[in-house]
């Protein structure tokens, strides 16, 4: 196989297909959004590479692949560390302690929103509201995986699972 | 976070089981799927059917408040492809219902989707998942292979020759996707920039064929309003506001979490139920219905039900029904200057007066908390919302105007304050122990 799409894994276009499927026949760019999802996985981030090959896939400009990507904020169009965590500081989690739950975290890793750790095991972000207000402190591990109550003690749990 | 505490559980009968009550078998259990074996053993008229919501004065959940029938009447008949979405966009700071529903209780949600599809005649329907809520969504995505595995979604369903299909879609952290065409471009897989209105979905909507799209909960609430009757669900409620609601409450209670509630329950009800403020500390503002909402401050709140007209009438609006409670330990300068980032960032950049207004509105606002302000700053950040407000295509501008003027009209002497003094009028370790971050005592 030599196309514009065979660095992704036959795995990960299965997982397109599926998408794919989703929509009218002729309205494969739907698909963009999940298929973009399903490349990060894979890759770790997303390189102009990336999402070329996504959208050769489903048939798009990569331009307008590219806007997809660089319009939602979940996409990491830059190499992030092993785990990412996204802490959100809107102001209801604010009020139960979102930000301190971020200062800690900082403190901890020794690093500030945006930045990685030395040993590319951690990134960190500030989130907007994840909708898990009434968890606050809330955090995303890579995306997927909310973290409801986030006080000192059940972050320090959390770094140390991270291996 | 479950389900708390309810008066007259409708929506949330199916949450007492937490995580072990979602499935197909358990919904069917306690008489789901049933109206819609019931539409569509007796053929019911679409007429009839889009009448029963209509009596039932169902408001949409998501925010606006639209009556449901009426937003379903506006379906063109004789369009030959139609639509039927569902936003799950739930990125309204203080909003976490929807995400309880479909994590809880997702067949109710499919099942009033289901029933719309038959009532506006359309064959195939989204439902557009919040990206930060990946679990739910896959939830979704398991609650929707065991309907249709059921026969409920598919062709010919339970042989009535009428068919509907239903998938789901995830957003992939954008709050602009919650405004109803921003999320129609995002399915079509664009960046989600609001298009202009009108046409409405309802002509032109996903794909440019007709489209109704509504809240979760407003979805959620249809097999409940049909098994009931539209007329005893209004009673639930008061008139014009039927029915019960959702409410996500935030901050300084000691219970944060959903409660549902009849339409016009007193506020200070509501707050009881939530365990009353944390710490027993004093309530000072609530922003009633998500961050787009003007605050209130205590006493205005006090004297408020929860419902549409109530709120409306104290001068905010009921949203989506999320109260964020803030209490003295809150800085209003620096509340604000959180909510006023959101909007600047979360801003699509579409049209002038939000993309450059939101980034003055924040960058005032901030330096006023920063011990920069200037005397007039108040007034500037009033000309910057009137040059914001009704002027850009979707409501984020509107949405990102109303904190700032309502913080400043009920506030203004602590803004003053900042602004003279270059601090804070609420003394920092006051605020920093109101997070509840830090045990007592701890450094």
């Amino acid at each position: 196989m030599n196309n514009q799409y065979d660095m992704l894994s036959p795995e990960a276009l299965a997982k397109i297909d599926r998408e794919v499927a989703k929509y009218p026949a002729d309205q494969k760019q739907s698909a963009v959004m999940a298929a973009l999802v399903i490349a990060q996985d894979e890759k770790g981030w997303l390189s102009q590479e990336t999402i070329a090959a996504v959208a050769a896939y489903l048939g798009m400009a990569p331009v307008a692949a590219y806007e997809v990507a660089s319009f939602y904020n979940m996409y990491d169009l830059q190499p992030v560390g092993k785990y990412k965590l996204t802490v959100c500081t809107n102001l209801p989690c604010a009020l139960s302690g979102g930000v301190h739950a971020a200062d800690y975290v900082k403190e901890k890793l020794g690093i500030d929103f945006n930045e990685t750790t030395a040993d590319g095991k951690f990134t960190l972000k500030e989130g907007e509201c994840m909708g898990a207000c009434g968890d606050a402190p809330v955090m995303l591990v890579n995306n997927k995986r909310m973290c409801s109550f986030m006080l000192p003690e059940q972050i320090d749990k959390l770094l140390a699972e991270c291996k | 976070m479950a389900l708390i505490d309810t008066i007259n559980p409708l929506l949330t009968t199916g949450w007492s089981k937490g995580d072990a009550g979602w499935s197909l078998k358990d919904y069917e259990a306690r008489g789901g799927y049933a109206q819609l074996k019931r539409i569509l053993a007796s053929k019911m008229p679409q007429d009839d059917l889009i009448a029963e919501v209509k009596k039932s004065s169902l408001r949409g959940r998501g925010g606006a408040g639209f009556p449901t029938g009426l937003k379903w009447s506006f379906m063109p008949k004789a369009a030959p492809e139609k639509y039927v979405v569902c936003n799950t966009d739930e990125g309204e700071p203080g909003t976490f219902k929807d995400r309880d529903l479909l994590r809880f209780d997702p067949h109710s949600t499919i099942e009033g989707m289901i029933i719309a599809g038959y009532a506006v005649g359309a064959k195939r329907g989204y439902n557009y998942i919040h990206g930060e809520i990946f679990d739910i969504y896959q939830r979704f995505e398991e609650a929707l292979d065991q309907a249709r595995a059921a026969g409920y979604l598919g062709d010919n369903i339970l042989g009535s020759g009428f068919s509907f299909d239903l998938f789901a879609h995830h957003g992939w952290g954008a709050y602009i996707c919650g405004e109803e065409t921003g999320l129609l471009e995002s399915i079509e897989g664009k960046k989600g920039q609001p298009r202009y209105k009108p046409p409405f979905p309802a002509n032109f909507g996903l794909y440019g064929k007709p489209t109704t799209i509504n809240n979760t909960e407003t979805f959620a609430a249809i097999p409940f309003i049909l098994g009931m009757g539209g007329e005893a669900y209004l009673n639930l409620g008061k008139p014009n506001n039927g029915g019960t609601k959702l409410f996500s409450v935030s901050g300084h209670v000691n219970r944060p979490g959903n409660y549902e509630v009849p339409m016009g329950t007193p506020f200070a009800k509501l707050l009881e139920m939530a365990g009353g403020m944390r710490g027993g500390r004093k309530l000072k503002a609530v922003i009633p219905g998500g961050s787009s909402a003007p605050v209130l401050p205590a006493d205005i709140i006090m004297d408020c039900t929860m419902d549409y007209d109530s709120i409306a009438k104290a001068g905010s609006m009921l949203g989506s029904g999320a109260v964020i409670v803030m209490d003295e330990t809150v800085c209003m300068v620096k509340a604000l200057e959180r909510l006023a980032y959101f909007y600047f960032e979360e801003s699509c950049g579409q049209c002038t007066p939000c993309r450059e207004g939101s980034g003055w509105l924040y960058r005032v606002v901030h330096r006023i908390e920063h011990g920069e302000g200037r005397a007039d700053d108040l007034d500037l950040l009033n000309r910057v919302t009137d040059n914001m407000m009704g002027k850009t295509i979707c409501a984020l501008a509107d949405a990102a105007a109303f904190p700032v003027r309502s913080f400043i009209k009920h506030f203004q002497s602590e803004f003053e304050y900042h602004i003279e003094h270059k601090k804070c009028l609420v003394d920092p370790a006051v605020q920093r122990a109101g997070s509840g971050f830090f045990k007592a005592g701890a450094a």
